[in-house]
């Protein structure tokens, strides 16, 4: 990283670091949503950004590694941190699924998107009718008291769940780091630009599509748990569902497909977005129900239309950073 | 006569406050009321009509009590992420109690949220029952959970056959599969085969997607079981399809008749059936008719929506308004906005004029309240009516329904 | 049949524009407002309706496409789908503020007839709106193959720059095609609403369902759309007789798994 970077970016980590001491709890459950956002947008940028598949289905990833962890826990006792291997292992394997069979018949773009969805609609209802986790009914894990960190259950005051979702961020932001300068990252550029010449150039282009696959998959499957054990309770319907899949992308979207800090940024933009439109009406005292969410959707339409790689490129720009 | 009692309440409450010196300082806080209630996204229409409840509750609450209650409304847009933040954001602006959210999903995140803070929280409406067993001190539900809801539901559905002489042998089941209609699915199956004052058996059990815009399938499926009447868990617009269903495939059945779930008894179901929406039965939590907390509700909500009929959003007004109530009782009680002192207070306490159809208004040691029973109300010339228990009866039940035809 | 219809409309655009119209299921629920707004102010039969409306849809779909979406032609799937997603969020709340969360309908004489044949029960409506499915397409259909500013529409999605080169207009031919599309969805609303009530929330899952039918039927087909939706209803209704009727949907998303990976040209499409 460039000392200029650096520069920038310690007080803003300095903060992040101190941010459960001096801000209240409102502001925290706040920064613990965008660092959520940020970190299930970051994986799955590693699919888009990196790799250029267009995943409209990655609640399924999200909705498995939940379940799975969290149906281990309220069956068998068994803690999130045993339990989140096979979260892992068993999105991995959906991942790997799905994208050898997309990749295998050539499919892509749209096309790819709308298989996306599919599985991850075909799974919800799925989910819906399977009475070992509680079907449609949802499936409530027991809560304990939050006053004392029970680190093998991944149970505390809110401030644990903030620093462990400050962490995943971090490692995020370093593993892809690391991954867009390594031959993958190299392999991962020449395909999103041009597949067929990818090809020509004798790289194996399925083998290394697949690999984005399963790492996004990998860890959005964290993300999941982390949600299983925060939330507490899921349902199908909720998690699932097609709007959880574009809650996660808006992020990386409107932040900037591919980039480092796009999705952290667009998950940050977003939430204080939503959250400042809420304050501003209700400070007017506009409560119609209904005018916050158009508010929301202009903003969308706006950035979308006037920046369309993203809040970040134009930002890095003017702060003179590199990517 | 509601008038003058109205009067004489609201004369013997200003003349307490006037004579008692602690009440004097008692009134001069307010308690601050978080609502959280979903009044966009899906769910908008129902966390709308519980509004209505919410913002009639300072009114009476003040002529009743003495208390002053100030709201604090939130949206949580039917949306468990938005739930918490704002439940989050309420307390920060110093919400002393929060109340709602109607959605169980969004309970259990707000109910968290509570019990981290230390604030208490009363539940309008949510019927999961894992709320109350998670051994919360801080998390009231004045509402009945699944588990109560059937039992209830379907000892009506006995009380019905007795009150109307009729003892049909066989029923088809049919129930939405989502988080309501599989609680009840599961309750029903439980206690069914126990209940031996219920002469019946369901001799098909269909589920069918909430979403689904055509049940032309599912109905035909359960014409075929020729059963004398439909058991049914639905939601407002699954119903309204339903029916029109049945018309249109000539099912003519002793009734339809609902244990325990929203849809029938609700506006937009007999606006949009006209005729064929009468005689279909709900058994649901509702209103007690003839209170006289329920006559002040009543009025209350006339004068703030002189365009709705109050029979409509009944349960959904008067479970939000006890919420309030509880809540304010407390306050008065305690005599403090502190959280702690609150919270005990709403544990100790005991109303015994509801607008709730049910008991007294007691918590039990996990928070819950027991003893809120459900009404069997019958549509009956585009409005439900109370037609059991007798004690609070608007009406006489009417089944067989008197377009049956045995097929 | 009415499925279809609307399915068509997303077929139409998706196939000659390339765009990904997100908010499909968004515009007919707007559509079904507007029929029931005709209905209770002046007691228009929606089948009447459906031709001012129509009209109205084809001109917002105009200006839709010319002053919203065409710069976005060129860009990456994902800008359009946030573009649309957008416009979706827009319209659905917009209609939230506007009507209410209340579900609304019409109610006509003969929405709930049926005929008996035998001892098979034919709906009515359900009848009318097909038949006027097949009219609209087939409209649609001879618009496209015997009209001059048809078959230049087929000439941009054939070929985009050939068609520059040949001095047609294929910015206004989009906007038309988009209009044309709109206009589909129009009517289809119009049929719906005789069968469904309308509520601001109703979009998305019909913006699915028409994507469904679009893939399976074959992208740029007409008969292709409308043969999937009949498909669809088809093996909807047999999975909810053979398996738990609340289990049909996963049979639909089967199918289009299915079709997206062993012909993704759908049933009637041409290869891409």
């Amino acid at each position: 990283m460039t000392q200029r970077a650096g520069m920038l970016l310690a007080p803003l980590a300095a903060i992040l670091l101190v941010l459960p001491w001096v801000a209240n709890p409102y502001i925290l459950s706040v920064a613990t949503l965008i660092l959520y956002l940020a970190y299930t947008g970051q994986a799955w940028n590693v699919m888009m950004g990196f790799a250029g598949q267009l995943s409209l289905g990655h609640s399924l990833y999200v909705g498995v590694g939940a379940y799975v962890s969290a149906a281990l826990f309220v069956r068998y006792g068994v803690g999130p941190w045993a339990g989140i291997w096979l979260s892992v292992a068993l999105c991995v394997a959906l991942g790997a699924a799905i994208g050898f069979l997309a990749f295998r018949f050539g499919i892509s773009g749209v096309y790819f998107a709308l298989l996306t969805i599919a599985f991850c609609e075909f799974t919800r209802i799925g989910f819906d009718h399977l009475q070992w986790t509680g079907g449609s009914g949802g499936l409530f894990l027991k809560v304990a008291q939050r006053d004392q960190i029970d680190l093998a259950s991944f149970r505390g005051p809110p401030a644990m769940y903030y620093y462990t979702m400050l962490l995943l961020v971090f490692l995020a932001l370093v593993f892809c780091s690391h991954l867009l300068k390594s031959k993958a990252g190299y392999y991962w550029q020449a395909i999103r630009e041009n597949e067929e010449a990818a090809q020509a150039l004798g790289i194996n282009t399925f083998r290394w599509k697949l690999l984005a696959v399963v790492i996004s998959s990998a860890m959005t499957a964290v993300s999941g748990v982390f949600f299983a054990f925060y939330y507490n309770n899921l349902f199908p319907e909720q998690i699932f569902n097609i709007s959880r899949s574009i809650e996660i992308i808006l992020g990386p979207i409107i932040g900037g497909v591919g980039t480092l800090f796009g999705p952290i940024l667009g998950a940050a933009a977003l939430t204080i977005a939503a959250d400042g439109i809420t304050e501003i009406l209700g400070a007017l005292g506009w409560e119609i129900p209904g005018i916050k969410q158009v508010f929301y959707g202009i903003v969308m339409l706006l950035v979308i239309m006037f920046l369309p790689n993203g809040i970040w490129p134009p930002l890095a720009r003017k702060l003179g950073l590199g990517r | 006569m509601n008038r003058r009692d109205f009067n004489k309440a609201a004369a013997a409450a200003g003349a307490a406050a006037a004579f008692s010196p602690l009440n004097v300082r008692a009134q001069a806080q307010k308690l601050k009321v978080g609502v959280l209630l979903p009044r966009s996204g899906f769910q908008g229409l129902i966390g709308q009509s519980c509004q209505k409840g919410a913002d009639l509750a300072p009114g009476v609450i003040k002529g009743l009590l003495g208390v002053d209650v100030e709201l604090m409304n939130a949206d949580t847009e039917t949306n468990v992420d938005t739930a918490r933040t704002r439940a989050e954001r309420l307390i920060q602006e110093g919400a002393n109690v929060l109340v709602g959210p109607f959605d169980s999903g969004a309970a259990a995140a707000i109910a968290q949220v509570a019990e981290q803070r230390g604030v208490p929280f009363v539940i309008n409406i949510a019927a999961a029952p894992q709320i109350t067993e998670q051994g919360y001190k801080f998390v009231f539900r004045n509402f009945p959970t699944a588990i109560d809801l059937t039992r209830n539901g379907l000892s009506l559905i006995g009380d019905l056959f007795r009150a109307t002489n009729v003892a049909p042998r066989t029923a088809v089941f049919m129930h939405v599969n989502d988080t309501f209609g599989q609680a009840m699915f599961k309750g029903i199956s439980a206690t069914l085969p126990h209940l031996t004052n219920l002469p019946f058996r369901i001799v098909d059990t269909i589920s069918y997607d909430p979403a689904a815009k055509d049940l032309t399938v599912e109905v035909s499926k359960a014409k075929a079981a020729n059963a004398d009447f439909l058991l049914l868990v639905c939601r407002l617009n699954d119903a309204i399809i339903l029916r029109r269903e049945m018309v249109k495939q000539r099912w003519f059945p002793m009734g339809v008749v609902s244990p325990g779930s929203p849809g029938m008894y609700e506006e937009q179901f007999s606006k949009a059936l006209g005729p064929i929406a009468n005689y279909c039965i709900s058994n649901a939590p509702w209103f007690n008719p003839k209170t006289n907390m329920t006559k002040l509700v009543k009025a209350a909500f006339a004068k703030q929506n002189p365009n709705e009929k109050f029979v409509f959003h009944g349960t959904n007004v008067v479970y939000t308004y006890e919420s309030i109530l509880v809540a304010a009782d407390a306050f008065k009680r305690a005599k403090s906005t502190d959280p702690k002192a609150l919270a005990d207070a709403i544990r100790q306490t005991n109303i015994t004029d509801r607008a709730v159809l049910g008991g007294v208004l007691k918590f039990n040691a996990k928070g819950q309240v027991e003893g809120n029973l459900s009404a069997c109300a019958q549509n009956l010339n585009g409005e439900p009516k109370v037609v059991l228990p007798e004690s609070a009866a608007e009406a006489k039940p009417v089944f067989p329904a008197p377009d049956y035809k045995k097929t | 049949m009415v499925y279809g219809l609307m399915a068509l409309g997303l077929s139409v655009i998706f196939g000659i524009v390339r765009v990904v119209n997100f908010a499909h299921g968004e515009m007919m629920t707007i559509a079904m407002y507007a029929a029931v707004a005709m209905f209770s102010a002046w007691g228009v039969d929606p089948f009447l309706a459906a031709i001012p409306i129509a009209a109205g849809f084809f001109a917002l779909g105009y200006l839709m496409q010319s002053g919203l979406i065409n710069p976005f032609i060129t860009r990456p799937e994902h800008s359009q789908f946030i573009l649309m997603v957008a416009v979706a969020t827009i319209m659905v709340n917009g209609m939230l503020m506007a009507f209410g969360p209340d579900a609304r309908n019409v109610q006509i004489s003969y929405q709930l007839e049926s005929w008996e044949i035998g001892k098979i029960l034919i709906d009515k409506p359900r009848v009318y709106a097909a038949a006027m499915a097949l009219a609209t397409s087939a409209a649609l259909f001879s618009f496209f193959r015997f009209s001059l500013t048809g078959k230049a529409i087929r000439a941009c999605a054939d070929n985009n720059l050939g068609a520059r080169v040949v001095g047609l207009n294929v910015k206004h031919l989009y906007a038309l095609t988009f209009g044309l599309g709109s206009a589909c969805v129009a009517v289809a609303g119009c049929m719906m609403i005789l069968f469904l009530d309308v509520t601001p929330s109703l979009g998305p899952s019909y913006t699915l369902l028409a994507f469904i039918i679009v893939i399976v039927g074959g992208l740029g087909s007409l008969t292709g759309a409308l043969l999937g939706g009949v498909l669809i209803g088809l093996s909807e209704a047999l999975a909810g007789l053979l398996i738990q009727p609340s289990a049909k949907s996963m049979f639909g998303y089967a199918l289009l798994i299915l079709v997206l990976l062993f012909r993704p040209q759908g049933l009637m499409g041409k290869k891409a």
